[in-house]
């Protein structure tokens, strides 16, 4: 698409970093444009990560680890190296300290076993919020029914904020351990992470902090909000399905049982009996996805060039235009908090089309792809009393000719079901 | 595709249903929900003589979803039993007349969904089990 936006990046104008996205240049039904609005499901991928893995594939792979062969060495180099991007990206003190899962979920799945399951005992307290996603909800609700433990919950405000006053009044509850998202994929909503874990770490509880919708899009650093445990997804981030990574403290790490018994994250194997590799491999058990890690490498150099603070001024820019010309349609509902408190997303609902009915007239009329549901939040939907609603979210690729475009569809909509 | 994806007969019969509501003594009733989006349909069916006497359907979702229900229960009044077991994916299509891809398939096929489990739960056919299939 052609893009007259005069916006540039770290530089480079937004149309320059379009062309590393070959996908921005397709068509849809016939020959529109492609429209993404959805990267808060998974974001697009640019030619630097593509080529990292198809590099790999071509050149070096090998199994990790063990191999005591050139090829075998390099890939292992490659991916340790992956590891020490990513750690450096969340400024987290070591590298061992980040463990490559599969995306988020795993990740805090991982916790809610392994941490879980050696903390956690009957009528001890986890509070959550209720604008979690499916992914740090229901691990917890899974540990809760093996341990007996109780789940709370801080309740958000109309405009999708978290009630931090009644969150001050969980904590004198001493839960053992408080785990919510630093950004809503919902409303969009930024929560105030930093003082929110220092209030659950003066009341004596570990913090995990479910970063899937902010690693892509905020400046993040491990040590400076003193997270305990951290997720994300690489897919959200540029980078490729398949991989994430779990960071955490390295004490809590080192006396966490494993998760998953495999190679790769053992010391010594006896028949009855083994012990563990140290970390990261002790949470890494079978061959791990090392061209994803390669291509997560890839995806982190590509947003450190950059630059985190760029990337979120830019969404902050096209956020605000989004915010003003959706307000300024007709009938059209927006949930969540003003554009200085979140990040690139926008839910929404046009008076009573459905959502599904919404995205599949903006895919067929113009060729706008946003996500219409409960977006893994049914909890929260049901405190807002919604059965769904459209999403429309943006990245570094996002233009205001795409924002122009997609409220264009929604008056098509509006028109088609005669409001 | 164009405008008429939404056509007028599909937008008719979602903002004014046939057959809407409820049945006071139904010989059959049934329900089911569609949780990914929020659809969710009832239907009331009075049978007499081996015949679909009456029927009402209730719900609320998108416009697929809602349409086809309307639809649906204009093609099953006055119909035998027989006839309206055998009634398919394919005669949802045919009346609706759009494409349906897989992601809006099951808010098309919802009130079929409804009104098969509705015979099966009076034992008039067997429970299938069509949502095991490969789409
Ligand atoms: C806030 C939040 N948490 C967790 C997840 C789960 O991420 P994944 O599906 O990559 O595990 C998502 C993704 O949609 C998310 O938005």
């Amino acid at each position: 698409m052609v893009t007259s936006t005069s916006n540039s990046l770290a530089g480079r104008t937004i149309a320059e970093i379009r062309k590393d996205f070959p996908i921005l240049e397709r068509t849809v039904h016939g020959n529109k444009p492609f429209i993404f609005l959805d990267s808060a499901a998974s974001s697009q991928k640019p030619i630097p990560v593509l080529e990292a893995m198809d590099h790999y594939y071509r050149y070096s792979h090998a199994n990790v680890h063990r191999g005591v062969y050139e090829v075998s060495e390099e890939a292992t180099a490659a991916l340790e190296k992956a590891r020490v991007k990513i750690a450096r990206f969340i400024h987290a003190r070591q590298s061992k300290q980040v463990i490559f899962t599969r995306n988020t979920t795993e990740g805090i799945n991982l916790v809610a076993y392994s941490w879980g399951s050696a903390n956690i005992q009957a009528g001890d307290l986890i509070i959550l919020t209720e604008m979690e996603h499916h992914s740090n909800l229901v691990p917890w609700q899974l540990l809760a029914q093996r341990t007996g433990a109780r789940l709370e919950f801080v309740p958000v405000t109309d405009d999708g904020q978290l009630r931090l006053d009644i969150y001050t009044q969980l904590l004198e509850q001493q839960p053992k351990l408080v785990a919510f998202t630093q950004m809503s994929n919902v409303l969009g909503t930024i929560n105030p992470a930093k003082a929110m874990i220092a209030q659950a770490h003066a009341a004596g509880a570990v913090v995990l902090l479910d970063a899937a919708q902010s690693a892509p899009h905020l400046p993040l650093d491990v040590q400076e909000l003193d997270a305990d445990f951290v997720c994300f997804s690489a897919h959200k981030m540029l980078g490729p399905t398949g991989i994430g990574i779990l960071y955490g403290k390295k004490a809590l790490l080192e006396a966490m049982p494993p998760f998953m018994g495999g190679g790769d994250m053992i010391r010594t194997v006896k028949l009855h009996e083994s012990t563990w590799n140290d970390l990261p491999w002790k949470f890494e058990a079978g061959t791990p996805a090392i061209a994803e890690a390669i291509g997560f490498g890839a995806a982190v150099d590509y947003l450190n060039a950059l630059g985190m603070d760029t990337v979120r001024q830019h969404e902050q820019e096209i956020t605000t235009y989004a915010l003003e010309a959706l307000q300024a349609v007709p009938g059209v509902t927006i949930y969540g908090p003003e554009a200085s408190l979140r990040g690139g997303v926008i839910s929404f609902n046009v008076q009573d089309v459905h959502p599904h009915d919404l995205a599949t007239i903006l895919d067929q009329e113009v060729g706008v792809a946003v996500r219409a549901g409960h977006h893994c939040a049914q909890p929260l939907m049901d405190r807002y009393d919604l059965a769904a609603t459209a999403r429309a979210s943006f990245y570094i690729y996002t233009v205001k000719e795409e924002v122009d475009i997609l409220v264009q569809g929604l008056q098509k909509a509006q028109q088609i079901f005669h409001f | 595709m164009s405008m008429d994806y939404y056509r007028e007969y599909i937008l008719d019969h979602y903002k004014d249903p046939r057959n809407y509501g409820t049945l006071e003594s139904p010989d059959i009733h049934s329900e089911d929900s569609n949780p990914l989006c929020g659809d969710q349909l009832n239907m009331d069916l009075q049978i007499e003589d081996g015949h679909v006497t009456e029927v009402r359907f209730q719900g609320r979702g998108c416009a697929i979803s809602q349409a086809s229900a309307s639809m649906l229960s204009e093609m099953i009044e006055g119909k035998t039993i027989a006839e309206v077991i055998a009634l398919g994916k394919d005669d949802i299509l045919e009346a609706l007349g759009i494409p349906i891809s897989p992601a809006r398939s099951k808010c098309a096929f919802l009130s079929l969904r409804v009104l098969h489990r509705g015979l099966a739960i009076a034992g008039l056919e067997k429970p299938n089990d069509e949502d095991d299939e490969d789409e």
